[in-house]
């Protein structure tokens, strides 16, 4: 499917959600309450069919934090990129670990350096810090005077 | 994460034990931390316990110059450096719309073909002894020495080579890197063919690999693979064919495609990549153009306002550099998609039900490199 035509899907079936063609991929904003079922609809429909997730991460706004998924369809090659807005101070959102496995990873790493709960995930746990560590390393607001030097 | 545990545990009411391989271990190639829950010689589960090796790169990149934070990139995946700063100096300069000089690119594939085969030469030694046989594991470093030596002269360092920069690369060829390529590649045509009868034909060496770390197409798929582990299962996703950078386009290579999906098809997969780096490297060696290496750039780099994704194919898959730009002089975020990352995530569903001893196997056909999954 070309951008143009995948595009044009996306605004007929979503609407209310503000597609964005200007980057280099297109790009969907999503609600987060609506990511768990939004993913299954990537991948099992048929003429989408989006089964790599390619990358996944998270980026800290200081107002809020953004997920940001990148998907590809290894049949078709065509490409998105979605995004979901977040509260900075309870941030929550569905586990894609079940739509791709690849995400179980993925999102531990983010809830320990960004601290975002994703729900239904199969095992959250820290992955990388030892368990006792405080704070979210990666927010823009992260200070710790031991092991940061500010250039 | 580090956590104190017993060296070994045993679970009450059952057979099974939970032991710990590694961090210091010379299976895990590095420090990485398996907890291995095991029924006898049986693996019933592999917990991964990664950060021994974390620096948080990608905090640091934030307060890093768009010149500078190419360089902790070599740090990450330190067998393929060039091909790190080559995704990094990609993702800058379509963020600047900066056009690279046609001898840059032609020298940073060789640059990066040249590292391939010196990784998967490493990786072919280390797959052997972790298998039980120590020979191939000199016989890899001497002809990996040849292309150190070749990149030191060029680049000065090597290991962390820090040779490509946004615009093109840091210097000029060494007068005579044509000449110690073109020998290097007589040299190891005849070496490769010793590399196949030596352990690819070895019935015991198969009989480690044939049917052990089994991954479907559909799973390796679903648990982000790249690179040789993928396409060891049949998945098409060599980013040079794909999404082609630089001068792929216009040379000849063929994408080397397995369905076995077992280690063995793994191990097929890289041997035969090593022929292919090669005739990348025949093409391109004699017809380096003239000309500049480094295009015209400013001393400070900002690229405007919005978000750049660039991607090359390391020698362990595919390397994502996310870049989100506010338009000051540093990345207001980076995160690198590594490749070793997502193809460690596949190794407990690789192993389960399989005997202990096939784990290091099936590592080994991974080829993990720590550095790049900690970050």
């Amino acid at each position: 499917m070309t951008r143009e035509e995948l595009k044009q899907l996306l605004t007929e079936r979503f609407p209310d959600n503000a597609v964005d063609d200007a980057g280099q991929f297109l790009q969907i904003q999503v609600p987060a309450s609506q990511w768990g079922s939004f993913a299954l609809f990537l991948r099992d429909t048929a003429e989408l069919q989006f089964d790599f997730l390619f990358c996944l991460t998270c980026v800290d706004w200081l107002k809020h934090l953004t997920m940001v998924y990148h998907l590809r369809s290894t049949d078709y090659r065509h490409e998105l990129v979605v995004k979901c807005q977040l509260d900075r101070e309870q941030p929550v959102i569905a586990t894609a670990a079940h739509t791709w496995r690849t995400a179980e990873f993925h999102e531990r790493e983010v809830y320990e350096l960004f601290g975002v709960q994703f729900e239904g995930h199969p095992d959250l746990r820290r992955l990388i810090l030892p368990d006792e560590w405080e704070g979210w390393p990666l927010r823009k607001d992260y200070e710790d005077p031991v092991n940061m030097i500010k250039l | 994460m580090y956590r104190e545990t017993d060296i070994i545990q045993t679970i009450p009411g059952t057979d099974e034990m939970v032991i710990n391989v590694g961090p210091q271990h010379p299976s895990t190639h590095g420090v990485l931390h398996l907890v291995i829950t095991i029924d006898g010689e049986t693996v019933k589960k592999v917990e991964p316990h990664l950060g021994y090796i974390h620096r948080s790169i990608e905090k640091m990149c934030e307060s890093l110059s768009y010149r500078q934070f190419i360089y902790t990139t070599s740090r990450m995946d330190y067998l393929s450096a060039h091909i790190n700063n080559h995704a990094c100096a990609l993702a800058v300069e379509q963020a600047m719309g900066i056009e690279v000089p046609l001898r840059a690119q032609y020298i940073r594939v060789v640059m990066d073909e040249l590292t391939r085969i010196a990784s998967h030469c490493l990786w072919w030694g280390s797959v052997a002894m972790d298998c039980g046989a120590v020979t191939p594991f000199f016989l890899a470093f001497r002809e990996r020495e040849m292309i150190n030596t070749i990149m030191e002269e060029t680049c000065g360092a090597r290991l962390t080579m820090n040779y490509m920069v946004p615009g093109g690369v840091m210097f000029d060829l060494h007068p005579n890197f044509q000449r110690d390529a073109k020998a290097f590649l007589a040299h190891f045509r005849s070496k490769i063919d010793e590399y196949d009868e030596l352990v690819t034909g070895n019935i015991i060496f198969q009989n480690r690999l044939k049917g052990t770390g089994f991954i479907s197409k559909a799973d390796a798929i679903s648990y982000g693979c790249t690179g040789p582990t993928a396409r060891g299962s049949g998945v098409s996703c060599d980013v040079r064919k794909w999404y082609p950078y630089e001068v792929y386009q216009q040379v000849q290579f063929d994408e080397i495609l397995e369905t076995a999906g077992d280690s063995y098809a793994r191990y097929l997969v890289r041997l035969a990549e090593l022929r292919q780096s090669m005739s990348i490297i025949e093409q391109l060696i004699d017809n380096i153009p003239t000309g500049d290496f480094q295009a015209k750039t400013k001393a400070v780099l900002k690229p405007p306002k919005g978000e750049f994704y660039s991607r090359v194919e390391t020698a362990r898959g595919e390397l994502g550099v996310y870049i989100v730009s506010e338009g000051g002089t540093t990345p207001y975020r980076i995160k690198f998609r590594s490749p070793g990352f997502s193809n460690l995530s596949a190794l407990d569903h690789m192993v389960r039900g399989q005997k202990l001893g096939d784990l290091v196997a099936v590592m080994g056909t991974l080829d993990l490199v720590i550095p790049d999954i900690d970050r």
